[in-house]
């Protein structure tokens, strides 16, 4: 029963996680129909943003092991990241817009690929050791054991997905993403601007994905270039499997993958783990093809 | 002299025709030319590395030059050596091999390497190495020693009068970059013998292309037995998996009393995979029990789940058979979750990455064997120690120490040889005896294994500490 209810907190914190970083991927295929595939490599330089700053800070003697000192690293790799995001869409994305989604994506695929090894010259390839950003403790409930990384994972987590889920359903530019998102040209027919929702849309999704990449880097503190990888295509695939273009289907996504994952790397049968994961993307896209939460689209041909 | 190379930079300029200077087929000493029009320089030559193999096997442009008693087979090997291009280069070599065949009558002899001709050209070695990625520690020290070695040995006038070139190539720690790397070393750089990996998951890439040619290859420190089994140009200058699985069962046993243990083993990796297997057989054989046996796959960030089934199980001890990145994570992981038994694995441990990914206070209780320790009293040591600490600043591990070895007990086998031709090499490498090396004295056995000594290092403080030395 101790060993269940560890599993249960080992996937929660692992699906948090997943989750932030689906939430961006789902967002800009919401708004733009494209899997950014460079994703995955702001959520890499959010925790780079992270280990440098936090650095920087302790130079100049703040106390970046603090709480206050942690939020603060965290904010900095968000903005970071938001603005590596709106640069991206600016220089890559923006110029293709009226081109075929399929440019868009080979495009993606550039970039990521331009992050990760520009990421190698810069940083350098060997994993460097991610600092304690947050005061870390160790937690006993009996036989249960909670790290206070973990605590800091699901609180920020659960308070991103709550100012997101407020930013899109009650204020205005959440409207607006909507209604983009709902048909771009009658969005810009009644006023909207189409690219200013655009980039803000990639800022927000970037942001969460550095926020994912300094709770990712807190929680398995080694960090390269290559890191974003393999959290990426499980993200991914968290989004599909949550419905993409669906927001709380990712958080649930991410949420189904980590437990699974945690689920049956916890077995004898722990090399199995990818495969299960696939397996049930598989299943859930043979029986529902939008996805858990995902609406069916009709595209007219 | 010492270069590092890579692939683009080796790449041909579109179009060129190729001159004997740049691409040495085979060389004459009556300097017998063959003009051949039958194929203008090819079309441009892509930098895609096998295309660009399979361009250059079919490349009887320019000026082909024979030798007589230079096997024609030697072509005709290089083409099978080549994963793409089957046709372009099948035809190649079969133009070339029959031009060769019809001006001259080939005598075959069967070497591979040693192509260059004897003189004052410089004796090629290849490396390839973990430079970047998940192992570059381990592949970075390697290296360093064996620069080292290459450095001394040619302040020393080189070997049979020849200066020692080092060609060494990175795989940044990926799987498939050394079959490649180590098939230009044979076929473009005409190398006479191979130095590497670290890795034996990657020694296992390189090792059948260098039997097939019959250039020697020798490793030092892959530990994996299937490594030299591959046949018999493979040797190793450090001890195997057996040896040091039989060690890490004896030293829980004995040293640490354990008789429950749980395994953690990384399922992607030969090394671990191997080692888990040999530490299981000795320790179930001396009473102990292993309970539970988890398991991950390299690049992992999560153990959670596998270390909160292992402490369900209450195990004395946790076996993890690793490389540092991962084990770093596994020990802080495991202590976060509040594991406290001893955790102990073998030789994949050892990387100052190591305390600073799980942190100093986690790594109390932790244990490894590796093949060396500087702080063991002796004078090639010592005098090793200070070469190292001068030219890199710090402290040689056991990866510097085997790089190192692995060179020195090369250069000491073609010296006797006489030769670099491959086959006198191999046989000479194989009568290696009692050859004083850093980690012990080096006798290669009919495996081709080195028989030596392991120590046990702990960590203390944030330091790694020498803690016994264990006798074959």
């Amino acid at each position: 029963m101790t060993e269940l209810l560890q599993q249960v907190i080992n996937g929660l914190s692992l699906g948090a996680i997943y989750a932030l970083i689906a939430l961006g991927y789902t967002m800009v295929y919401g708004v733009l129909r494209f899997i950014n595939f460079a994703h995955s490599d702001v959520f890499m330089l959010g925790a780079f943003t992270a280990f440098y700053s936090s650095r920087a800070m302790g130079r100049w003697g703040f106390a970046s092991g603090g709480f206050l000192g942690g939020l603060l690293v965290l904010v900095i790799s968000m903005a970071a990241c938001a603005a590596v995001g709106i640069l991206i869409e600016r220089l890559a994305y923006r110029p293709l817009r009226k081109r075929s989604t399929l440019t868009v994506l080979i495009t993606a695929i550039g970039v990521s690929l331009l992050l990760q090894n520009g990421g190698q010259m810069v940083f350098g390839v060997n994993p460097k050791a991610f600092p304690n950003i947050f005061p870390s403790q160790t937690f006993k409930l009996g036989g249960l054991v909670i790290n206070s990384n973990q605590l800091v994972v699901l609180g920020v987590a659960l308070a991103l997905l709550t100012a997101l889920h407020w930013i899109v359903q009650r204020t205005r530019i959440g409207t607006a993403m909507r209604a983009v998102s709902f048909n771009a040209t009658a969005a810009s027919l009644v006023g909207i601007d189409t690219n200013r929702i655009i980039s803000f849309t990639f800022g927000l999704g970037s942001a969460l994905a550095g926020a994912g990449g300094v709770l990712y880097g807190m929680n398995y503190p080694s960090i390269e270039p290559l890191m974003g990888n393999s959290p990426g295509l499980k993200a991914f695939i968290a989004a599909v499997l949550g419905g993409i273009g669906s927001l709380p289907g990712a958080a649930l996504g991410g949420m189904v993958l980590g437990f699974v994952e945690t689920g049956v790397s916890g077995t004898r049968w722990s090399t199995y783990r990818d495969a299960v994961a696939f397996a049930i993307l598989i299943g859930i896209l043979l029986f529902r093809p939008a996805g858990l939460l995902g609406r069916n689209r009709i595209e007219k041909v | 002299m010492v270069s590092i190379k890579s692939f683009p930079d080796t790449a041909l300029p579109a179009g060129e025709v190729v001159s004997e200077e740049t691409f040495p087929v085979c060389k004459t000493d009556s300097h017998t030319k063959v003009p051949t029009s039958t194929r203008k320089a090819e079309k441009p030559a892509f930098p895609l590395p096998w295309l660009f193999l399979a361009s250059r096997a079919g490349r009887p442009s320019g000026t082909l030059v024979l030798k007589p008693e230079q096997p024609n087979s030697l072509l005709m090997n290089r083409s099978s050596l080549l994963p793409g291009g089957r046709s372009l280069s099948v035809l190649g070599a079969v133009i070339v091999g029959s031009l060769a065949l019809t001006l001259v009558g080939c005598k075959q002899e069967g070497g591979g390497g040693g192509g260059a001709a004897a003189g004052t050209e410089p004796i090629r070695v290849g490396e390839y190495a973990s430079l970047h990625g998940s192992e570059a520690t381990f592949g970075q020290s390697s290296h360093n020693g064996t620069v080292i070695a290459v450095e001394e040995i040619n302040a020393a006038g080189g070997v049979l009068g020849r200066k020692v070139e080092l060609i060494t190539d990175d795989n940044q720690s990926k799987s498939g970059e050394s079959a490649t790397i180590v098939k230009k070393f044979i076929s473009r750089d005409k190398v006479v013998a191979v130095l590497g990996e670290v890795a034996s998951g990657r020694s296992l890439e390189a090792a059948p292309i260098c039997q097939t040619n019959r250039v020697p290859m020798v490793s030092p420190s892959s530990t994996n037995p299937d490594v030299t089994a591959t046949g018999d140009y493979i040797f190793r200058v450090c001890f195997t998996d057996p040896f040091q699985g039989r060690l890490l069962a004896e030293f829980a046993r004995k040293s640490l009393k354990a008789t429950k243990v749980a395994l953690l083993t990384d399922v992607a990796s030969a090394y671990s995979a191997g080692l888990a297997k040999y530490f299981r057989e000795p320790f179930e054989k001396n009473g102990g029990q292993v309970v539970i046996e988890q398991k991950y796959t390299g690049k992992d960030k999560d153990f959670r789940a596998q270390l909160t089934a292992i402490k369900a199980a209450n195990v004395n001890a946790i076996v993890v058979p690793g490389y540092y990145t991962e084990v770093g994570l596994i020990v802080a992981q495991a202590r976060q979750l509040g594991i406290n038994v001893p955790i102990f694995g073998g030789d994949g441990w050892e990387a100052p990455e190591l305390i600073e990914i799980a942190g100093a206070e986690n790594l109390a209780n932790t244990f490894y064997s590796t093949h060396f320790s500087p702080e063991v009293k002796n004078p090639l040591i010592e005098q090793f120690v200070a070469a190292y600490k001068t030219k890199f600043g710090q402290v040689p591990d056991a990866m510097a120490a085997l790089g190192y070895d692995s060179a020195v007990v090369l250069f000491d086998a073609i010296k006797r040889a006489g030769s670099t031709e491959g086959p006198k090499i191999r046989d000479a490498l194989a009568a290696t005896k009692d050859f004083p090396c850093l980690t012990g004295k080096t006798t290669l056995d009919a495996q081709r294994n080195a028989t030596k000594s392991a120590v046990i290092i702990t960590v203390k403080d944030g330091k790694f500490k020498y803690l016994e030395t264990v006798e074959p």
